[in-house]
């Protein structure tokens, strides 16, 4: 595949003045490829040229678990290395009325009069493949848009959570003491895409609880061994500094280039559309032929993975 | 234009709205319950910290790319709106429509839509009226929002 050239698209007004940094600018591009608008393709095609520069941190944990308050926190730290930010704040929606309560500003309030901070909240609809498609579109336009840093905050409770998170270049996942059994609440892989265990609210009760647990968990589970277990105090930035300072390390210690790390959301999106496409074809009925692959599994011919792997070699 | 909510709701851009508060006003039961009615309406509500300046409001409008802003006042604070208005105005965010919803005297109320407010909520309305109000105005801001040119 060709790489696009900077020149081979003649620049549109909008673009221009993304570069420029003009807000108004950013927060219109933000809503055309969230809403992949008609004028989306073309201004994808001109982004396309600048991205991969920024890096993509994801905070992710349960409700509550004060990722928003971290986050404020570790905006300035941010800002004080003098680097600018782009926050994608991601609450889910409402399954009954597609509305949702996007609250994750009113503890990012630091930032507001900070030319160098952009905020934006997204829903997350909740339909199937929907949402992490335009989040990665709209860390594009961040991308774009010159930030050095883009933060993506999603509430790590089900599966389509991590998919999100699964787009930052790295992940940091929260948890707090009092939020339920600690380690029971972040199930469904959660902690095993971290590059960063957090435990929040190390000023409360518990807390100490709460990071042996996930010590334990480190050198029990499936969670890459070497992983650092931290723990903060978001509202007072007690630790703060030093997550940044891990993180700082963990990206100095992989050679990501901005081509690697486009092709890496671009892995994320290929698997997201694919698995989107066997999902629907194997849910459809009637199908014959899906109905034939089930019997197999059923009378013991032939084991689930392997059925799949049938299943992929004839789509 | 005035466009009904069955329409409103069913589009997959559901209405984005920023439910505030400006000045010295702390308390923010009243804006919690407006912001949660109008989420189980169907909309999309970003809430902020009370006590904004008007700068931030007009910060936090622009970033967000929201239709609508309603502005939650329980003492004076509404005198405040035609400064929020102009300052909208000067960001090139003419296309919100800005509502307040709070105790304001009909003079008051007079001299807030002269200065472009688009609707003034009093106490003890009910919420399908805000609801509808908020959802036409959305409406109407995403028509001439989406009639500028994007290239
Ligand atoms: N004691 C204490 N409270 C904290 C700390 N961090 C956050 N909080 C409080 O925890 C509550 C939730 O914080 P948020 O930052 O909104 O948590 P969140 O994980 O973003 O929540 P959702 O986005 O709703 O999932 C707030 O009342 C915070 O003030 C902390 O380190 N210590
Ligand atoms: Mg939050």
């Amino acid at each position: 595949m060709r790489e696009p050239e900077a020149d081979s698209t003649p620049q549109s007004a909008l673009i221009e003045r993304v570069r420029a940094g003009e807000l108004a600018a950013v927060a219109r591009l933000l809503t055309e490829l969230e809403r992949l608008s008609p004028a989306a393709p073309q201004l994808l095609a001109e982004i396309a040229p600048f991205l991969g520069r920024a890096q993509v941190v994801g905070f992710t944990g349960p409700p509550g678990a004060g990722k928003s308050t971290l986050v404020n926190a570790y905006i300035k730290a941010l800002r004080a290395e003098g680097k600018t930010v782009g926050v994608l704040a991601v609450d889910p929606s409402s399954p009954v009325s597609g509305g949702a309560l996007l609250g994750d500003r009113i503890r990012m309030n630091d930032h507001t009069d900070d030319d160098g901070v952009f905020i934006r909240s997204l829903a997350s609809r909740g339909h199937v493949g929907g949402l992490t498609p335009a989040a990665v579109r709209m860390i594009d336009a961040f991308d774009a848009a010159g930030k050095d840093v883009i933060i993506l905050e999603t509430v790590g409770a089900g599966q389509s959570e991590i998919d999100v998170a699964e787009v930052a270049d790295i992940r940091i996942v929260l948890n707090a003491p009092g939020l339920g059994d600690d380690i029971q609440a972040m199930k469904s892989g959660i902690l095993d895409i971290a590059d960063i265990l957090v435990v929040n609210k190390a000023d409360l009760d518990g807390a100490e609880k709460t990071f042996r647990h996930l010590l334990s968990a480190v050198h029990l589970s499936s969670i890459k061994a070497d992983t650092p277990v931290m723990k903060t105090v978001a509202t007072t930035g007690e630790g703060v500094v030093e997550l940044a300072q891990q993180v700082l390390g963990i990206a100095a210690s992989r050679s990501e280039t901005p081509k690697t790390r486009r092709r890496n959301r671009a892995r994320r999106l290929l698997a997201w559309a694919a698995a989107d496409m066997i999902e629907r074809r194997v849910s459809k009925r009637p199908d014959a032929g899906i109905d034939a692959v089930c019997d197999d599994i059923l009378s013991g011919r032939m084991t689930p993975d392997e059925a799949a792997i049938e299943l992929l070699k004839s789509s | 234009m005035e466009r009904n909510m069955s329409e409103v709701q069913l589009s997959s851009f559901p209405p984005r709205v920023l439910v505030t508060k400006i000045g010295f006003d702390g308390h923010d039961r009243g804006s919690r319950i407006v912001a949660s009615f109008l989420r189980d309406a169907g909309m999309e509500v970003i809430e902020t910290a009370p006590w904004q300046e008007i700068s931030q409001v007009v910060r936090l409008a622009l970033e967000e790319d929201v239709d609508v802003v309603g502005v939650s006042s329980l003492s004076a604070d509404h005198l405040l709106m035609p400064k929020l208005m102009a300052a909208l105005q000067e960001a090139g965010l003419s296309h919100v429509k800005v509502v307040v919803g709070g105790i304001v005297p009909d003079d008051d109320e007079v001299m807030l839509l002269n200065a472009g407010v688009a609707q003034v909520f009093h106490p003890g309305v009910g919420r399908d009226e805000i609801v509808e109000g908020v959802a036409a105005f959305a409406a109407q801001a995403r028509e001439q929002r989406n009639g500028e040119l994007v290239t």
